[in-house]
């Protein structure tokens, strides 16, 4: 593998790519579904006294931010399946690495989100890592921030994702 | 409701978190999976866990993981308990029939430049005494009985002050 960075991923370094609104309204139905997949019986999610009281009215589990911008499985008119994350895929392809993973994942919370809101976001990559060899293969680390907003322009949180993309060893 | 959340005095580094355990099943697994909006079939299909990821059975999506580490930590602090950061690394995957036990231990405890108050705390997520994932979180505290974290926006809210 060639040590340099291409010209194009270096070129992405930096900047603000796929900006994108979700797909629909923050909503409480997701938000219990999920409570209740974790069995998260927290009162300000369930008790709307409380949710005043404490948060200032209803707000969803810092955690869901990514559950916001996950695609409709199907939606009418689409050809093609929609990507979360679309700047991993990118550097996939363009750095002929075809398998990836996650190493790392990292949020940071910023306001809280509410029902009704409209969220967007947008994805910056960090950085791109010289070639390294792993037990998985011969490839490169690279960090994806992926920034959320709500509809008053308010960070409500910043992923950060550590993947490494990887050719198989022979 | 009467409703009580631990107060930062209480907290000292060092202190352990009560130890959390949850028996998966599949439906454990699916409803974790479809709460976050995650389609993808080795989160429902057990066929193409099998076949297509060479691994046993459907497994915890992330999103879910983060889901389940959020309601440990809040489920020791209260509800005034407001998550800042959150950081964790999966080493392997929780399948239906693994009981999964979270424990937790404060790994520092601080107030900063805007008066609120943090617990950095070390969640360990094991099956059968293996380690599944590593999580770091810090999560805010009320200083005392009339602070709330919930009420800090813009600069008095600055969970990456400190490195994690």
């Amino acid at each position: 593998m060639s040590e340099e960075i291409p010209s194009e991923v270096q070129s992405w370094i930096g900047q603000r790519l796929y900006e994108e609104h979700g797909d629909f309204p923050v909503e409480m139905g997701y938000v219990w579904s999920s409570c209740a997949s974790v069995e998260n019986g927290n009162p300000i999610y369930w008790d709307e006294a409380v949710a005043g009281q404490i948060t200032g009215g209803p707000i969803a589990p810092p955690t869901m931010i990514s559950v916001w911008f996950r695609p409709h499985h199907w939606a009418p008119g689409r050809t093609q399946q929609a990507q979360p994350l679309q700047v991993h895929f990118d550097l996939k392809e363009k750095l002929g690495l075809p398998e990836a993973v996650m190493t790392d994942n990292t949020i940071t919370f910023g306001e809280p989100v509410r029902p009704g809101d409209r969220l967007r976001t947008h994805q910056v990559l960090r950085s791109v890592s010289a070639p390294k060899t792993t037990k998985l293969g011969d490839g490169r680390f690279w960090v994806i921030d992926v920034i959320y907003q709500n509809q008053k322009g308010e960070h409500v949180g910043t992923e950060t994702y550590t993947g490494f993309g990887y050719r198989r060893s022979a | 409701m009467q409703v009580r959340s631990r107060t930062l005095d209480q907290v000292k580094e060092g202190d352990a978190l009560p130890e959390l355990a949850c028996d998966v099943t599949a439906t454990t697994v699916v409803l974790g999976a479809l709460a976050s909006r995650d389609w993808r079939p080795m989160h429902h299909d057990k066929d193409f866990a099998v076949e297509r990821n060479g691994v046993q059975d459907i497994f915890l999506n992330t999103p879910n993981q983060a889901a389940w580490f959020e309601r440990y930590l809040t489920d020791w602090t209260g509800p005034k308990g407001r998550l800042g950061k959150i950081r964790f690394r999966m080493k392997a995957s929780v399948f239906p029939g693994d009981r999964m036990v979270f424990r937790g231990t404060v790994a520092r405890v601080a107030t900063d430049d805007h008066g609120c108050g943090w617990a950095d705390v070390e969640v360990n997520l094991s099956v059968d005494e293996r380690t599944v994932t590593d999580c770091t979180a810090r999560i805010a505290l009320p200083t005392g009985e009339d602070d709330n974290p919930w009420q800090r926006h813009g600069a008095d809210w600055q969970p990456d002050a400190a490195p994690l």
